[in-house]
């Protein structure tokens, strides 16, 4: 469904940040990202949303380029990013302004109960915690339904408890209409419990190191003994992309 | 538990010791001690003799100035006139002011075609066009009106463009990843970003208006404050000056205040600095 072939990103300032990429996601697929800070996650959530375009290569949504965000994508930046003007019902209704006031109504009165701030409707932006603003970013991003759902980091402010229940509510969702999913994350064991196929990113220039397919049964158990075996080879793996980088100089791509 | 009680307790006591000068509610009580004291000390001096109250007068004398011309209903005329005169300049120059701010703020090719000479015209300083505006459009309303809006312009299209301008592009590409349309763009985001500078552009364009209207009715008026302070001087009244200049203050004043408190409930959202009391 979502397709990048041979793809290099150089910003303005010439920073090359993607190099060579190359990433095909299935339809419904949960696809995770995990690699260091600086590797180039967030820009390929860019150029995978529109936003931005490569500098070479391709970015295709069902086989045609994306060149300008697309009503099938949905993106859940890495910072809130709400109107800090609006209240919180308003920002997560910002999306589906076109859509019927009655629709609109009761999707973002859904949406705040799944996220847990049906009592903060009202409020301002800046009364929330950090955690709070980015269950309302995600609610923003999942009132629109896409048909492909980026998630930048989006449970990183969140503490153990909210956060299993906000994977868990992802999860649902996904069963329920089965959106494709590319989640970016630091954390292993989230990675491992919402995706299907797992990617490695590693910097200088950002790029794809290797690809881990866990084939756990659903709904993936944490304390499943293969899940813990999983975990530990995506450690040592994360932990040589991270060596690489300071490395960098001395070990050639190639040579790895 | 209970240490914490006894460590927040002496707070209570000092927080009143170096508490408000005055109850709350009535701290604005503070801004006039100044003025009351200088005018009450005024006053002292000119009954006592110590000075002389003829170049300036006491507030006695101003405020008997005041009720005679409220009394013969001048000062209603000079009043609405110059009101109306700085609200048609006001509203013409805030309307003109925002069109263009924003345009110039959003697109970049309409910036690059009016900004360099709309930045090159506020060099000159607006008085400059008195004469000019005079043989354009007369010696009555429409030159008077035409300079007030003039001034007004200025702060308002500079400060929106660059509020605009400076608009977090984070909050930019929410709009565009929901693929606004350039309406939706500046309606729902960009110009409401820009609101707390817009409301202070207002405020400093009000208050150059106000200096506006004093030059416009500089210029041959028939009423208006303007003309009761140029009156005043050909008469030889500086009672009847300095009531005018009392009534610009008050008239200034108050509509800075409504300005300011109609706009505030729109900026309730800020997450600003509030100094300590
Ligand atoms: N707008 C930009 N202009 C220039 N360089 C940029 C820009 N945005 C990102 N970069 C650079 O590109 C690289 C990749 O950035 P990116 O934000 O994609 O990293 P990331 O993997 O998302 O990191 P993190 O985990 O810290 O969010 C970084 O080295 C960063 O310095
Ligand atoms: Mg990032």
């Amino acid at each position: 469904m979502l397709d990048i072939v041979n793809v290099s990103k150089r910003y303005p300032n010439g920073h090359l940040a993607l190099s060579g990429l190359n990433l095909s996601v299935g339809k419904g697929e949960i696809l995770a990202i995990v690699g260091g800070s600086g590797c180039g996650k967030s820009t390929l959530l860019r150029l995978l949303s529109g936003l931005d375009g490569p500098s070479s290569g391709e970015v295709t949504l069902s086989g045609s380029a994306i060149e300008s965000p697309r009503s099938e994508i949905g993106l859940v930046f890495q910072e809130p990013r709400l109107m800090p003007w609006l209240s919180i019902e308003d920002n997560i209704a910002f999306g589906i302004l076109g859509l019927p006031a009655e629709v609109r109504a009761t999707r973002v009165r859904e949406a705040l109960e799944r996220v847990g701030l049906a009592a903060h409707a009202g409020n301002w932006p800046r009364e929330l915690s950090g955690g709070q603003a980015q269950r309302a970013a995600l609610a923003r991003a999942l009132v629109a339904r896409p048909e492909a759902l980026l998630l930048d980091e989006p449970f990183s402010a969140l503490d153990a408890l909210t956060r299993s229940d906000l994977q868990q509510h992802l999860l649902d969702l996904w069963v329920y209409d089965q959106p494709t999913m590319i989640l970016v994350t630091h954390d292993i064991e989230e990675a491992l419990f919402l995706a299907d196929r797992i990617v490695v990113m590693q910097p200088n220039p950002g790029r794809i190191r290797s690809e881990f397919r866990p084939q756990l049964a659903r709904p993936h158990d944490r304390l499943d003994p293969e899940f813990q075996v999983w975990k530990s080879s995506l450690l040592a793996e994360l932990g040589h992309a991270s060596r690489r980088q300071t490395g960098e100089e001395t070990f050639p791509a190639a040579a790895i | 538990m209970s240490d914490i009680a006894q460590e927040a307790e002496p707070a209570t006591p000092r927080a009143a010791a170096f508490g408000p000068l005055f109850p709350s509610g009535l701290s604005w009580l503070a801004g006039l001690i100044l003025p009351v004291g200088i005018a009450l000390a005024w006053e002292v001096a000119v009954a006592l003799k110590w000075a002389d109250g003829r170049l300036l007068p006491p507030p006695s004398a101003i405020f008997a100035a005041l009720a005679a011309l409220t009394r013969s209903g001048d000062l209603a005329l000079h009043v609405t006139t110059t009101l109306q005169r700085v609200a048609l300049g006001f509203g013409l120059g805030v309307a003109a002011g925002t069109f263009f701010g924003a345009l110039s703020g959003y697109s970049t090719p309409v910036r690059r075609l009016i900004d360099p000479t709309l930045q090159a015209l506020r060099n000159i300083p607006s008085i400059a066009w008195v004469p000019m505006f005079i043989l354009w459009f007369g010696i009555f309303e429409t030159s008077k009106v035409i300079l007030i809006a003039v001034g007004v312009f200025f702060p308002i299209y500079l400060t929106l463009s660059g509020a605009i301008l400076g608009v977090d592009r984070k909050l930019v590409e929410v709009g565009r990843i929901f693929r606004f349309s350039h309406r939706q763009m500046i309606l729902r985001i960009l110009l409401p970003a820009a609101l707390p500078s817009y409301i202070l552009a207002l405020r400093s364009g009000l208050g150059l208006g106000w200096m506006f209207v004093v030059a416009a009715e500089f210029m041959g008026a028939e009423s208006g404050l303007g003309f009761l302070l140029v009156d005043g001087q050909q008469t030889g009244r500086p009672t009847v000056i300095l009531a005018s200049i009392v009534s610009f203050a008050i008239l200034g004043k108050l509509t800075d205040w409504l300005l300011a408190s109609a706009t505030s409930p729109l900026l309730r959202w800020q997450d600003s600095f509030k100094p300590a009391e």
